[in-house]
């Protein structure tokens, strides 16, 4: 019996490797102003 | 570090240094902090050479025995080590476990730490040490093209726009310098940002839609390719200018408070009427023209409406699909601050509109609350996750006149002017401070499951709460975790 789901993730380990090309939305110009919401930013090297 | 939690009948587990999330039955909820305790060093059950990992461990183990150490582990510790970990939470009768089953149950989990996707290890504190003598770009400018403005927000971190100092509107020369500044500074960057902010950018509409024309004209030629955004209070929205911008904007972002009594109470006119009925028909058009896409209808709640779900849903309900509201940030000696006492209730709202947009999406009425939006699969890489919100580094704002601050919630400061559009960045001092701040070198985050969600918080919010920009705001951070944790939960209830 499994007793453990898993959702779909990006691996954060692996994206040492190849992540830092800095493209992506700065987060205060989405919406917040007020917040620091980095975690809900989309990655321009996988949304291509 | 696993984070485990319950939330709307969902047992939700989080492998904060992989980004793995896993939805675990009762049973191997309660067990799981005895198999984390298990491979500990501590517990001297898994042997790692020295830097390995404990999927390199497991890997190099011989797998049947170690399975069976750790049952062995578990069958004596199970009680203790989910008592320690999660407390009132357990359902399981940990007293009378049932050895063959545990051994499943462990075999299951050793095969995810295997795949690197439970007990990580947080590799990126060494990585760190490049990341703070990287070489920064600026990429991004919050151009206060007007301050002043129509409204007279109680809470207005501008002042009505005037940001401690005097009435102004950006000149057109002004703004051009700005943005070949920002095209000199960006690098290979190729997407730079401009935010036309204020006060109320359309009391100085002539300039922004020049700026917009001039910023296209830089782009081929620089190999450069401008995101505009225009964030408004829509009183003085018409036609032209929801064309232009439609046409030239990337995203827009729509003040409003939610419900009329509470908008009309913290975003009157100057002469006290409410906004409410002048704005929300505009702002309705707006997003239609828009095809319910690439804006916000965006909001703050106060401790005058600590029942803030009932906004969003209020946004909803007149037809905005894309929406945000976020916690006023104020000192706690203003009326309206959100006060420690109003965290449970606080938190407890965002459970409320979890479950409530959860059952909006199943029943085809979905609509995107910017806080409970994660990527889990697309989003950002751990450079980005450990750099935040690049203020003073890759985002600037630019002040009337010119003057550069690390955002725009430091306009005003003195002692965060950076320099101007003439003679560039020249407080390089602040620039290397703002460079420094990231979640390792605040105390308060490196222990906490946010960390690499919100990337150390808002620099903004560290000074005016704790006068340093390494710090942490306490209450902003117990309203992060819990979006978090919602955000996380809506993922799997959505997956079924």
């Amino acid at each position: 019996m499994k007793h453990i789901k898993t959702l779909t993730t990006r691996n954060l380990t692996e994206s040492v490797k190849k992540g830092g090309c800095g493209e992506c939305q700065t987060s205060c110009q989405s919406a917040c102003k007020t917040s620091c919401t980095v975690g809900n930013q989309k990655c321009e090297q996988i949304s291509k | 570090m696993v984070h485990q939690y319950k939330n709307n009948g969902y047992n939700m587990v989080l492998d904060v240094n992989s980004g793995s999330v896993h939805v675990l039955d009762d049973y191997s909820y309660d067990i799981l902090p005895a198999v984390e305790a298990a491979l500990q060093p501590e517990a001297g059950l898994l042997v790692r050479k020295s830097g390995e990992t404990t999927s390199k461990a497991i890997e190099d183990a011989d797998i049947n025995e170690l399975t069976l150490a750790v049952s062995n582990y578990v069958m004596s510790n199970a009680k203790k080590c989910a008592g320690d970990k999660i407390k009132e939470d357990i359902t399981t009768d940990l007293d009378s476990l049932k050895e063959e089953e545990v051994k499943e149950l462990v075999s299951e989990f050793l095969e995810l730490g295997l795949a690197g996707s439970l007990f990580a290890e947080d590799l990126y504190r060494d990585y760190i040490f490049d990341f703070k003598n990287r070489q920064t770009v600026v990429k991004a400018l919050c151009l206060h093209i007007a301050h002043d403005c129509n409204l007279a927000c109680k809470y207005c971190f501008a002042e009505e726009g005037e940001y401690h100092g005097r009435r102004a509107l950006m000149s057109l020369e002004v703004g051009k310098k700005a943005l070949d500044f920002l095209v000199a500074n960006s690098g290979s960057r190729v997407n730079l940002e401009v935010d036309f902010f204020g006060g109320e950018p359309l009391l100085n509409w002539d300039v922004v839609k020049e700026l917009v024309k001039y910023g296209r004209s830089l782009e081929e030629k620089n190999n450069k390719k401008f995101r505009f955004t225009l964030t408004t209070n829509g009183v003085l929205l018409n036609d032209e200018i929801m064309e232009f911008a439609n046409k030239e904007m990337a995203n827009v972002v729509l003040s409003l408070d939610g419900r009329k009594e509470v908008n009309d109470k913290m975003r009157p006119f100057r002469g006290g009427q409410g906004s409410y009925d002048v704005i929300v028909p505009k702002f309705q058009k707006v997003a239609e023209s828009r095809e319910q896409n690439n804006y916000y209808v965006r909001g703050t709640f106060t401790r005058y409406n600590t029942d803030f779900a009932k906004d969003v849903l209020h946004y909803a309900d007149l037809g905005f699909k894309q929406i945000s509201m976020e916690p006023v940030v104020a000192l706690p000696t203003e009326d309206y601050a959100i006060r420690e006492e109003d965290i449970p209730e606080i938190l407890e709202q965002y459970d409320i509109l979890a479950k409530e947009l959860i059952a909006r999406k199943k029943a085809g009425k979905g609509v995107n609350f910017f806080h409970f939006m994660i990527d889990l699969e697309g989003g950002p890489c751990v450079a980005k996750r450990l750099s935040g919100c690049g203020s003073g580094t890759e985002y600037l704002a630019v002040t009337p006149w010119g003057d550069f601050y690390p955002c725009h919630q430091f306009v005003g400061n003195e002692k965060f002017l950076l320099g101007n559009v003439d003679t560039g960045i020249v407080n390089s001092d602040v620039v290397g401070e703002f460079k420094q701040c990231n979640v390792y070198a605040k105390e308060e985050c490196k222990d906490c499951f946010a960390r690499f969600y919100c990337s150390g918080g808002c620099a903004a919010n560290a000074y005016n709460f704790q006068g340093n920009i390494l710090g942490t705001y306490d209450i902003g951070c117990q309203m992060q975790r819990k979006r978090i944790e919602c955000a996380i939960m809506m993922k799997a209830a959505l997956d079924e």
